[in-house]
C-alpha cells in the first residue's frame, strides 16, 4: 500500500463529532478504522510502513491494519484490544475522535466509557454471522447511555455476495430489537471494510441499497440539536478573585455550560441555596460574550454578592434540577476486585459535587444480553449492570439521565482504593 | 469564540479549547499542588495559553516546570524566560546535568538523555510535592499515547500501568490519589498537530524561532536531518550540509530531527502539516524510533 496523495484542508469552521465503535474482534472493526483512516488520508506514511513492517514479521498474509489501533504490547501479543483507543480524522466537513472500544464481555466497562461521550455509535457485524450476543449487547449499552445516533454496519457483504436478503433480514432483526430499546435514531449500512466498499463512496456492488456511504452519514449526521438548549443547568467548578492591584473586586464563577443558554440579564437561582440573582455578564479570556451555551467554557459574574462556590449550580428560577440524595440508577460495575453490595459506601462524583453515597438497595441485575431482569441478585460483580437505590451524604442537584446527559451522570469511586468502581445514570431523584 | 447565534455552535477548536480549560480548572479546584510541565515546546505554548485563559483575568494559579536535559536550542531556552517574565509565573528547573553533576543520574554511554528526564522529574516532583502535573501530550502523537486518559494515574514511583487504567466517562475525571501518588493531566489529549497549528494561527501565538524555516548546518542520520550543534557531532563520513530546514517537535537537541521546509509563516506551516505523510514523531524523534513499544516503556517507568 502507498499512501494517497494527501488534500490541504484549509476549512475553518469544521465542528466535532464524536464516535465510539464497537464489534467483536472477527467483525473488522480494526479494519474499518483503518479504511477510513487510509481513505480520508490521514494515515501516515511511517505509521502505516510500521504496520506493514510488523505484519511481514508476523507472517500475516496481508498488512494487518488492526495493528494501527492495538497500542498497548499485550494487545498486540493477544491481537486483543484491550482499552478504548482514541483516534482522529478529518474532513472539510468535520473533524472525528473515534473512541475505539473493545467488544468483549469482559470490557463491557470500555465500551460504556467509550459510549459516554459519543454524539454516535457505530456497530459492526459479520454478515456471515449476523446478530450475534455482542451486538445485541452492545445496541442494549449505546441505548443505556444514550448516545444519540446508532448505525449498524453489516460487513464482510463481499463473502456473502453481496445478498441483498441477506442485509435486510440483519437489518429487521436489529430494527426490531432497537425498537424494544428506545434506540433514538438509527441507520443500516451493507459494507465491507476490506475493498472500501460503501465506506467514503457508494459502492457498485449494492444497487439495490439508497442510503449514503458511512462517511457521508458520518459527516452529515444532525448533531446540533442532540444537545439540551432548554434547562438552564451551570455547575460552577471554581471561583475566580484575582489577588491582584490592578483587578480589584472581580468575582467570577468558572464553569461549562452542562446545558441551556444563559445570556446577561437573565434571572437566576443558585443551589443548593436558593438565592437568587441575575447575570451581570458572562466573561471570557477574549471578552464578554452576550450568551453562552454547551461545551463553552466561561465564568459568570452575578449581580448581587451572594455566596456560591464549587459544587453549586446555576441555573432558572422556575426549571431547576431535582435537589436529591435519594438517588434511582442504572450503575454499570467496573471494579475487578470487589463487588457492588447493599450497604456498601463509596466516593461519588456528579457535576462539580463530590459526596459520599450509601447503596440502600439493588432492584435487580440485567442481563445484557437477553435484557431479562434477576430480581434475586444480592451484588453486581465486573462488568454487572443493574439498578440501584443510592442515599447520598448531601443533595446532588441532578436531572434524570434521558434528559441531561451532564447532571444525569454520576461516578463512584472506592474510597479505599480510590478507582472509579462504578458509572451512574440517573433514572429518578427525590 | 465565533458563534453562529441561530443554531448554538461552536467551531472544533472551540470545542476542544473548552474542554481543556474544564480540564485546567477541575485540576486547580481539587489538587493541592498543581504545576504544568513547559519545555518551550509549541505543545506546552499552547497549553500555556489556555491556562491564561482558563483563570482570566487571574493570573495562572499554578507554577511551570521545565526537565531540563541541559541540550537545549538556545532559541527555546530565551522563549521560556520571556514567556514566564510576561506572565509573572513562577518557574521550577529540574537540571538532568546538576543530577548527572550530583550523581543520582548516570549519563548514558550515547549522551542521550531522553531516558534519564525521569528520575530528574520525579525527583522534583517529590521535592516540590506537585500531585498533579500538566502534561501537553496528545492521544494522535504516538499508538501508546491513544490509550491515554486526560486524567492519568502514577503510583509513588510515577508508573504509568496501561491495563489498568481508570475507567474515565463523561467529563468526570477522578483524581483521588494516596500522599505520593500523583496525576499527569493531559488537557491537550484530543488535539491532533493540525489543531495545534491552526490554535496557533488563531491566538497569534508567538513561538520559538526554530518552529519556522530558517537556515542551518544539518547532517543526515538515518534518513533524519540532525543539527549540528555542541550536543550533536557529525560522525565520521557524515557531511554536514547547509539546509532550510524547521522544525516540527522541540526537546532534546542531540534526538530532534528537522525537516526540511520553506515555511516560515504560520500559514505555510499549515499548509505543510496538512499535506505531510509523516507523523511528527516519525519524521523527527530519534527517540521514539527504538523499538515499537520504546514510548510504552518509558510511560510505564513514568515519562510523559
Amino acid at each position: 500500500m502507498t499512501a494517497p496523495a494527501p488534500v490541504a484542508d484549509d476549512s475553518r469552521t469544521v465542528d466535532l463529532l464524536r464516535f465510539a465503535t464497537a464489534g467483536s474482534v472477527d467483525d473488522g472493526k480494526s479494519t474499518l478504522i483503518g479504511r477510513l483512516l487510509y481513505d480520508t488520508k490521514s494515515l501516515f506514511t511511517d505509521q502505516l510502513e510500521a504496520v506493514e513492517a510488523v505484519s511481514a514479521a508476523r507472517g500475516d498474509e496481508y498488512t494487518n491494519l488492526a495493528l494501527l489501533t492495538d497500542g498497548l504490547r499485550a494487545e498486540r501479543e493477544q491481537g486483543i484490544t484491550i482499552d478504548v483507543a482514541y483516534r482522529y480524522f478529518s474532513t472539510p466537513r468535520r473533524k472525528f475522535i473515534i473512541a475505539d472500544t473493545p467488544g468483549h464481555i469482559q470490557y463491557t466497562r470500555n465500551m460504556v466509557t467509550g459510549a459516554s461521550t459519543a454524539d454516535l455509535a457505530l456497530i459492526l457485524v459479520d454478515a456471515r454471522k449476523g446478530l450475534v450476543e455482542q451486538s445485541r449487547r452492545h445496541a442494549f449499552l449505546c441505548s443505556l447511555l444514550r448516545v444519540p445516533h446508532l448505525v449498524l454496519c453489516v460487513n464482510k457483504m463481499d463473502l456473502v455476495d453481496w445478498d441483498q436478503e441477506v442485509y435486510e433480514k440483519i437489518a429487521d432483526e436489529f430494527t426490531s430489537f432497537a425498537a424494544k430499546l428506545d434506540a433514538p435514531d438509527l441507520s443500516v449500512i451493507p459494507i465491507s471494510a476490506l475493498h472500501g466498499d460503501n465506506i467514503v463512496t457508494r459502492s457498485e456492488k449494492t444497487p439495490w441499497y439508497d442510503g449514503p456511504s458511512l462517511l457521508h452519514h458520518l459527516e452529515r449526521v444532525h448533531i446540533a440539536s442532540d444537545r439540551n438548549l432548554v434547562d438552564v443547568r451551570f455547575p460552577v467548578q471554581y471561583v475566580i478573585r484575582p489577588q491582584s492591584t490592578t483587578v480589584t473586586d472581580y468575582r467570577g464563577y468558572a464553569g461549562q455550560v452542562a446545558s441551556g443558554v444563559l445570556k446577561p440579564g437573565d434571572d437566576v437561582l443558585v443551589l443548593p441555596s436558593g438565592m437568587t440573582s441575575k447575570i451581570a455578564s458572562i466573561d471570557t479570556a477574549d471578552g464578554p460574550v452576550m450568551q453562552a451555551f454547551p461545551p463553552m467554557s466561561v465564568t459568570v459574574r452575578l449581580e448581587d454578592e451572594i455566596d456560591v462556590s464549587r459544587g453549586d449550580m446555576i441555573c432558572r428560577p422556575h426549571n431547576q434540577p431535582n435537589t436529591a440524595q435519594d438517588i434511582e440508577a442504572m450503575i454499570c460495575w467496573m471494579d475487578e476486585s470487589r463487588p457492588l453490595t447493599v450497604g456498601g459506601k463509596y466516593a461519588i462524583k456528579h457535576t462539580t459535587r463530590s459526596a459520599r453515597a450509601v447503596v440502600r438497595g439493588l432492584q435487580y441485575q440485567i442481563d445484557v444480553n437477553t435484557l431479562h431482569r434477576n430480581e434475586g441478585a444480592t451484588e453486581l460483580g465486573l462488568n454487572e449492570i443493574g439498578r440501584v437505590r443510592l442515599r447520598t451524604t448531601v443533595p446532588l442537584l441532578a436531572d434524570e439521565y434521558r434528559r441531561n446527559r451532564t447532571t444525569g451522570g454520576f461516578i463512584l469511586i472506592d474510597e479505599i482504593t480510590n478507582r472509579t468502581v462504578g458509572a451512574g445514570i440517573i433514572r429518578e431523584a427525590s | 469564540m465565533s458563534q453562529t447565534p441561530q443554531t448554538y455552535r461552536v467551531s472544533h477548536l472551540d470545542a476542544l479549547e473548552a474542554e481543556s480549560i474544564f480540564v485546567m480548572r477541575e485540576v486547580v479546584a481539587e489538587f493541592e499542588r498543581p504545576a504544568l510541565l513547559f519545555s518551550g515546546g509549541k505543545d506546552s505554548i499552547v497549553m500555556l495559553r489556555l491556562a491564561e485563559k482558563a483563570f482570566a483575568p487571574a493570573r495562572i494559579p499554578f507554577p511551570v516546570m521545565h526537565v531540563d536535559t541541559g541540550h537545549n536550542f538556545p532559541e527555546v531556552l530565551a522563549y521560556r524566560d520571556r514567556r514566564v517574565a510576561q506572565l509573572g509565573l513562577n518557574l521550577v528547573v529540574a537540571s538532568v546535568p546538576e543530577a548527572i553533576e550530583s550523581g543520582t543520574v548516570r549519563e548514558p554511554a550515547d549522551g542521550t538523555r531522553n531516558r534519564i528526564q525521569t528520575p530528574v522529574l520525579l525527583a522534583a516532583q517529590e521535592k516540590y510535592r506537585f500531585d498533579a502535573l500538566f502534561g501537553g501530550a496528545r492521544r494522535d502523537e504516538e499508538k501508546a499515547r491513544a490509550k491515554e486518559r486526560m486524567f492519568s494515574f502514577r503510583d509513588d514511583f510515577g508508573q504509568w500501568d496501561p491495563k489498568n487504567q481508570r475507567p474515565e466517562l463523561w467529563s468526570l475525571y477522578n483524581g483521588r490519589h494516596q500522599a505520593g501518588e500523583s496525576i499527569r493531566v493531559f488537557p491537550l489529549s484530543n488535539w491532533t498537530e493540525l489543531d495545534i497549528w491552526r490554535y496557533i494561527e488563531r491566538e497569534r501565538i508567538e513561538l520559538p524561532s526554530i518552529y519556522y524555516a530558517h537556515d542551518r548546518d544539518v547532517v543526515v542520520r538515518d534518513g533524519m536531518l540532525y543539527a549540528v550543534n555542541e550536543y550533536l557531532r557529525a560522525r565520521e563520513g557524515e557531511e554536514i550540509v547547509t539546509k532550510r530546514v524547521r522544525y516540527r517537535t522541540v526537546g532534546d537537541a542531540s534526538l530532534t530531527a528537522a525537516v526540511e521546509s520553506d515555511a516560515d509563516t504560520v500559514e505555510k506551516v499549515i499548509a505543510e502539516v496538512a499535506a505531510t505523510r509523516l507523523t511528527e514523531r516519525g519524521a523527527t524523534r530519534g527517540d521514539d524510533r527504538v523499538s515499537e513499544a520504546s514510548m510504552e516503556d518509558r510511560k510505564r517507568e513514568g515519562y510523559f
